[in-house]
């Protein structure tokens, strides 16, 4: 009898492994394109808002315009916290199932994809890391492609601020419920150019920043825009992740602008608008040349810093509580970017003049807190090395 | 902004943000003084609040709500009860399970199904019920007033919720048998007591009230489903701690809260009392990581010196943490 059950156990092995090759190799045969993507998250892939559902959507939207199967050719480990090994790890899973180009979401990423495209095994794969700043054009030692891609997120930032301008009243103030201040290049140049665009149509205005400290917690960030309202700030703007600012000032009954999505939804009564990425825009372009091209994807995607004008960052739909003189006057503003005419760093203020018609000024230059002109900032500094606020921020120090 | 109105604020605050934690603190003493360390305290209170949330949104009462995150935390404290007290399971690892148990259901209901359930803005009974209550000229008086008298209905209730678990437990007949129980079950046992059903009871409604604690940040929160982290947030932890600073004291907690909130305010606050009083602008120039660190730091210290005061009464439960077995008395 045991024998009977070890040889039946024995076949019954059998059986399931040479199935298991035969499926393997019918499913290596099947494909026309053997491209596979590879992505590392943050968070879960099933996510239905925040950071990781924004890069996943951009993903898949890029490969169904580019014709790829999504459920085939896209391969995913989430869930992937800001820790060496289980990135690297993650690197060897993607690495193993064959993907050609492997996009890190995380900034926490870039020392395990750094050394991951330094390992001359992973030679043929292009490695993307968003909000990173290394990339293979620094030193010989890479021997894959690795760029870094991120967004002029400021210019979208200055939209808004134009309409929470003029949705506060002159010289009011406006609070900013941010997930720090100076300590990240990325939030200091999102404050100082959400100021200088409330400052365009609110000379006097104030912005007053709340600190958290932390990327994602909910409560906090409720509890700072109620504080900031209980200042007396009329319009709440936030970089920090959830909708909770925009409800604070919905309860409250006061303005807010949002952010990565158009929260209109979460505040009907109190969203004007919100900067946002598109970020399939983005990935169409990394993907699309890495599987057309690869060998020149640093020449044509290089590290990529895209903004309005490429549609890589936007806001959101005007809502109903903007004023009526909003949506014309960002237009202006909008058009002078798009066409290369001006931008928010160039130490050029932006006024209105009384037919509303957007109006630059040399003699006003940019200044710091402590009074200093910054002069016109470069690109290195906006996106790497920004560490002051300008004139008209308040942090209370 | 005047001082009295920051400092008004400043309370007013320190009470509306932390008073889940008085829930929950009340919530594990009675779990404590009937002899079970429950360490699921997180994990319940995210799912009591949730299910109370939802049930609340979908019947557009307060008063389901409510019902709801009590039954809610309750049948995870029927869970518990049933794992430690019926089949004698170690009650710190079944704790710790329930709290990953139900800190992951909630991630999975939440960011699963949350989007299906209606939507706060659509139960506006239930979110009535929950508003600010104005009690006229009481809420009128400087500083205090608006902290005091001016709250959500829900921070009353847990006041009242603990001044009533204080007197069961020190004035009344079934209180006197929960103590009984938490400080020797034998003699409990021996004496005509019932440990199992005094447990179950003591444990069900504790959680209970715990779910309820739940209730109140995911109302706070507005329900919303975003977030990395649950409503409750690390609240449940220091409710365990806060029962130790409490002395296993319900009345004691409420004190207990205001002190800790006191602290963990201070972060979002600071802008506030800064521009009030210039003289605090040294809050501003401590760096926001150290507040956020400061709940646990206050927590360690509580708990250091609980543990090396020599006060002669001490009021933990003898048999906390142990089961009872009767056959191995």
């Amino acid at each position: 009898m045991k024998k009977k059950i070890t040889v039946l156990l024995l076949v019954f092995v059998l059986l399931v492994a040479s199935l298991g090759t035969l499926v393997a190799f019918t499913g290596c045969t099947d494909s026309e394109s053997n491209f596979k993507v590879g992505a590392i998250y943050i968070n879960s892939k099933s996510d239905t808002s925040g950071y990781t559902y924004a890069h996943h959507n951009g993903i898949v939207k890029a490969m169904e315009q580019l014709g790829l199967d999504v459920n085939r050719q896209l391969k995913i480990v989430d869930n992937v916290p800001e820790d060496y090994t289980q990135v690297s790890n993650a690197i060897d899973t993607l690495a193993g199932q064959g993907c050609n180009i492997i996009i890190g979401i995380s900034f926490g990423y870039i020392e395990a994809m750094a050394a991951a495209a330094k390992k001359p095994e992973y030679s043929d794969i292009i490695f993307t890391h968003a909000t990173g700043y290394m990339s293979s054009l620094d030193s010989d030692e890479y021997t894959a492609t690795f760029n870094n891609y991120f967004g002029r997120i400021y210019q979208a930032r200055y939209l808004s601020g134009i309409a929470a301008g003029l949705k506060a009243s002159r010289g009011g103030k406006i609070g900013y419920v941010a997930a720090y201040g100076t300590q990240y290049a990325e939030t200091c140049s999102g404050i100082n150019a959400f100021t200088l665009g409330v400052q365009s149509v609110n000379p006097t205005a104030q912005v007053i920043v709340s600190e958290l400290g932390t990327w994602g917690d909910e409560t906090k960030e409720r509890q700072a825009a109620n504080e900031l309202i209980s200042l007396g700030c009329e319009v709440i703007t936030q970089h920090c992740d959830s909708a909770q600012p925009q409800m604070a000032a919905e309860e409250a009954g006061k303005f807010g602008c949002g952010y990565n999505s158009d929260m209109t939804a979460a505040a009907p009564n109190a969203h004007l608008t919100a900067p946002i990425w598109n970020w399939d825009v983005y990935y169409k372009l990394a993907i699309g040349t890495a599987m057309n091209e690869p060998e020149n994807f640093m020449t044509k995607v290089d590290n990529y810093y895209g903004g309005l004008k490429e549609g890589f960052v936007d806001i959101s739909p005007l809502s109903k509580n903007c004023t009526e003189d909003t949506a014309d006057k960002i237009a202006q503003v909008k058009d002078l970017i798009i066409n290369g005419e001006w931008d928010v760093f160039t130490d050029v203020k932006l006024t209105f003049d009384a037919e509303g018609k957007v109006v630059m000024t040399d003699n006003s230059p940019i200044l710091k807190a402590d009074g200093t002109p910054t002069g016109e900032i470069d690109d290195a500094v906006i996106k790497g090395s920004m560490n002051y606020f300008v004139q008209g921020v308040v942090v209370n120090e | 902004m005047s001082i009295t109105d920051a400092l008004a604020s400043f309370l007013y605050a320190v009470i509306a943000y932390n008073i889940a934690l008085l829930y929950g603190t009340v919530g594990e003493i009675l779990n404590e003084k009937s002899g079970s360390l429950n360490l699921g305290v997180e994990g319940i209170m995210a799912m009591g609040g949730m299910g109370g949330y939802l049930i609340g949104c979908a019947t557009n009462s307060m008063f389901m709500g409510l019902l709801g995150a009590f039954l809610v935390g309750g049948l995870f404290g029927l869970l518990f009860s049933f794992l430690t007290v019926t089949l004698q399971a170690n009650q710190n690892v079944i704790g710790l399970t329930i709290t990953t148990f139900g800190i992951a259901l909630y991630f999975f209901i939440g960011r699963g199904l949350g989007d299906k359930f209606p939507a706060f803005a659509d139960s506006p009974s239930f979110k009535a019920a929950f508003q600010p209550v104005d009690m006229g000229f009481l809420s009128d008086i400087p500083i205090i007033g608006k902290a005091l008298f001016s709250q959500s209905p829900l921070v009353y209730l847990a006041m009242v919720i603990a001044i009533i678990a204080g007197i069961y437990l020190k004035r009344t007949k079934s209180g006197l048998r929960t103590r009984a129980v938490g400080e020797n079950p034998a003699a409990a046992d021996s004496a005509g007591i019932n440990i199992k059903a005094v447990k179950y009871v003591n444990i069900i409604c504790g959680t209970g009230i715990m779910g309820i604690g739940g209730l109140y940040l995911g109302l706070y929160m507005g329900g919303s489903f975003e977030g990395s982290a649950t409503w409750t947030n690390g609240m449940g932890w220091i409710a365990i701690a806060l029962v130790i600073f409490a002395n296993w004291k319900p009345i004691a907690a409420i004190l207990g809260t205001f002190l800790f909130g006191l602290f963990f305010t201070l972060d979002t606050s600071k802008l506030v009392l800064v521009d009030a009083i210039p003289s605090l602008s040294f809050l501003t120039k401590i760096p926001t990581q150290l507040y956020s660190a400061l709940p646990f730091i206050i927590t360690a210290i509580v708990l250091i010196i609980s543990s090396v005061s020599k006060r002669k009464n001490n009021n933990e439960p003898s048999a906390i943490g142990l089961n009872y077995f009767r056959e191995e008395r």
